[in-house]
């Protein structure tokens, strides 16, 4: 198949071999399970259980509020301690509404498989049932699933790109998971397809997962449904937009969505969330999680439940060698600093590194040199040297006219800097002014709107008081006359 | 006398007719700046400017004799724009970056007399008699006007602190801004130079 590539791009160290190897392994159920409320893009779910109750594997904990959002199931049985703020997983470690469950010793059967065929749903209704699952991107975007699957008229979807790259470096939960269990993903593909009424499905994978590969291929082969396609490595291949240029050679226009050009595109994990929530009726409540670096003893896979706590999965892969450097979460491009490892995993952590210090690049910044490596390796063809610089200076609108807010936080150009800029940081400052103005000019709109309506209020309350004075001195008058025909003679 | 009276009749209507011409051909128009500059302003007429409202204070900034940070609850995104219609360079610094302070009712001294919600000029404070009142922040625009008339002084102004819906990056610590490594950069630069003189020579 021909292949188109994008521009800019890099090749950081991949990483990928302290984990490739090893097997997926269950981590064991912790004893507490820490379940944010807001793990997806979009309003927050609402807590549908109270502090004492006792709940079931797989029973929902909050339903999702509003089209873009995601309900949130309980991992495991236990009984819910708490449901107050705790610490989530962002680089401030900002207090988040959690459900704490203590989980039973004793956990029940896993669930049997449904019989019925899904096959035979319709679109919609395959919509609907990922949605109560609480399915979310899983490449980390976490965007509510069931809203791409959603039949939309107005955009038919004739490509489905199912997303196993996997670009980062260090991750590999999407080659694991491809690698031990093929057939539940080609299956999930499968499902995606009809629900979408897709012509063509393509798996795209980096060519540096050969095992990957050749199991998916293989596990394809039986349906001939499935296009298993090898793609060049190169960073960051698996954002959505690359990735769709690599495969149809089309670009998704400034502010669309790929939905706009007839693609629709799912990560390799969501695939497997859903088949499993179709096939068995599970809703999402677990992951698989690379957990690497060079401070962790035993890099390695991991299937975790929701909540658990990342000092638990660290523990479970023989704790640090050393004090790491920096903990992230996701990967070391894209990824978040953590503050500490008392946050839990959710729906969207693809990954858990402890980075040691010789892997760590932390430099005090220099002076730019304008050598102009960050526009050749912007994939988003921007200038981020102009635009860094602008930012330095607070000249959001320089930065604006510049398009920052094109800018896909790849981080491509910050790692190719030899002067050590933090760029992104510059541009993730820079799309936080931009939201704080579209909101001051939001809520000044709003002000006035409500300085207005109470003006109208007062002139109302104003003019009833008024009528309702004039009917007393004409009631009032009224009452005074009757005195009067009595004086007139009988 | 009836000539009289027709005579100062039909002069007083010929000079009203005349004036009624002169109000609509002669009329000094309202520069559309000031219009401009309103819709920019809150519309609260809360009066922390110092002028009655602000009709008033977009004259005042159109005239020239008001400086364009003379919005308190407008803070810094509003003074910005202000200068951009105006078209002044504005020093800006002195004005915090981060979110207006709103009111808060300090649940302990409030005694319920619904003084605050009358004055509220957006509405923002919610109660009834011989009840706590509250406000509702998302509608607060920090006016100040509820501080003075409370009685018992229950009302304060504090910042909301951010949550994961409202945090954003701050600006990267600007290393080179520093002067003390821009003095070692400078001090390394001529020990370059001068070692490479030395080699020249």
């Amino acid at each position: 198949m021909r292949l188109f590539g994008f521009r800019g791009g890099v090749h950081p160290e991949a990483a990928k071999h302290h984990t490739e190897r090893r097997p997926i392994r269950r981590l064991p159920l912790p004893r507490r399970l820490y379940i944010p409320l807001q793990q997806h893009i979009g309003a927050p779910a609402k807590a549908e259980v109270a502090p004492g109750q006792h709940v079931e594997s797989g029973q929902l904990l909050a339903r999702s509020q509003g089209l873009i959002s995601a309900p949130v199931h309980a991992p495991a049985a236990g009984r819910i301690v708490a449901i107050e703020e705790h610490p989530a997983p962002h680089p401030t470690g900002l207090p988040v509404s959690t459900v704490v469950i203590e989980t039973d010793s004793e956990q029940p059967p896993a669930t049997v498989p449904s019989t019925e065929d899904p096959f035979t749903l319709p679109p919609a209704t395959i919509a609907e049932r990922v949605g109560a699952a609480g399915i979310v991107g899983m490449g980390g975007a976490t965007f509510p699933s069931a809203v791409k699957l959603m039949p939309n008229p107005k955009q038919p979807i004739h490509t489905l790109i199912i997303n196993g790259s996997e670009c980062e470096p260090y991750l590999t939960c999407d080659d694991r998971l491809m690698q031990e269990r093929p057939e539940a993903i080609i299956d999930g593909i499968r499902l995606i397809r009809h629900a979408l009424q897709a012509r063509r499905a393509v798996l795209a994978i980096e060519d540096n997962k050969p095992a990957a590969f050749a199991a998916m291929a293989a596990a394809a082969r039986q349906s001939e449904a499935v296009e298993v396609i090898r793609i060049p490595s190169r960073y960051p291949m698996g954002w959505e937009k690359q990735l769709v240029k690599t495969v149809t050679g089309h670009e998704i226009p400034h502010g669309q969505l790929p939905g706009g050009i007839g693609v629709c595109v799912h990560n390799v994990g969501t695939a497997y969330a859903i088949h499993r929530c179709l096939r068995t009726r599970q809703p999402l409540s677990s992951r698989i999680v690379t957990v690497a670096g060079g401070a962790v003893r035993h890099p390695q896979n991991l299937e975790v439940p929701i909540g658990a706590r990342l000092e638990e999965l660290i523990d479970f892969c023989g704790g640090l060698t050393e004090p790491p450097a920096r903990l992230v979460m996701g990967g070391p491009m894209m990824g978040q600093v953590m503050p500490h490892l008392r946050v839990p995993i959710v729906k969207g952590s693809s990954g858990v590194l402890a980075l040691s210090a010789h892997e760590v690049d932390d430099g005090p910044e220099r002076p730019c040199i304008r050598c102009g490596r960050c526009v050749m390796a912007c994939p988003a063809g921007l200038l981020p040297l102009e635009m860094g610089a602008r930012m330095r200076h607070d000249d959001l609108d320089g930065a604006e006219a510049l398009g920052v807010q094109d800018c896909i936080g790849c981080g491509c150009c910050s790692y190719v800097c030899p002067s050590k800029i933090p760029l992104v940081h510059y541009f993730n400052y820079a799309k936080g002014e931009l939201q704080n103005r579209r909101q001051e000019k939001a809520k000044s709109e709003q002000t006035r709107q409500w300085a207005q309506a109470r003006s109208e209020r007062l002139a109302r309350e104003a003019a009833e008081k008024a009528a309702l004075r004039a009917e007393r001195a004409a009631s009032k008058a009224q009452q005074k006359r009757p005195p009067h025909p009595s004086k007139e003679p009988l | 006398m009836f000539a009289a009276i027709i005579s100062l009749a039909l002069l007083g209507f010929a000079l009203g007719y005349l004036l009624g011409v002169a109000a609509i051909h002669l009329r000094v128009k309202e520069p559309e700046i000031i219009q401009e500059l309103e819709a920019l302003l809150p519309g609260t007429n809360c009066g922390q400017c110092g002028f009655p409202g602000c009709p008033a204070g977009a004259r005042a900034l159109a005239e020239g004799t008001a400086p364009v940070t003379l919005c308190p609850p407008g803070g810094k995104p509003l003074a910005a724009a202000l200068a951009a219609k105006l078209g002044v360079e504005a020093d800006l610094s002195e004005l915090d970056d981060g979110p207006a302070p709103v009111a808060q009712v300090i649940e302990a001294l409030c005694i319920g007399c619904t003084r605050c919600f009358k004055v509220c000029p957006t509405d923002a404070i919610v109660g009834a008699p011989k009840q706590i009142h509250g406000v509702v922040s998302d509608a607060c625009t920090g006016c100040k006007k509820c501080l003075g008339i409370c009685p018992t002084m229950g009302i304060k102004l504090t910042r909301l602190q951010p949550n994961l819906a409202t945090w954003q990056w701050p600006k990267p610590a600007d290393a080179n801004s520093q002067p003390e490594s821009q003095q070692a950069v400078r001090d390394d630069d001529v020990e370059a130079a001068r070692d490479m003189m030395e080699v020249a020579r």
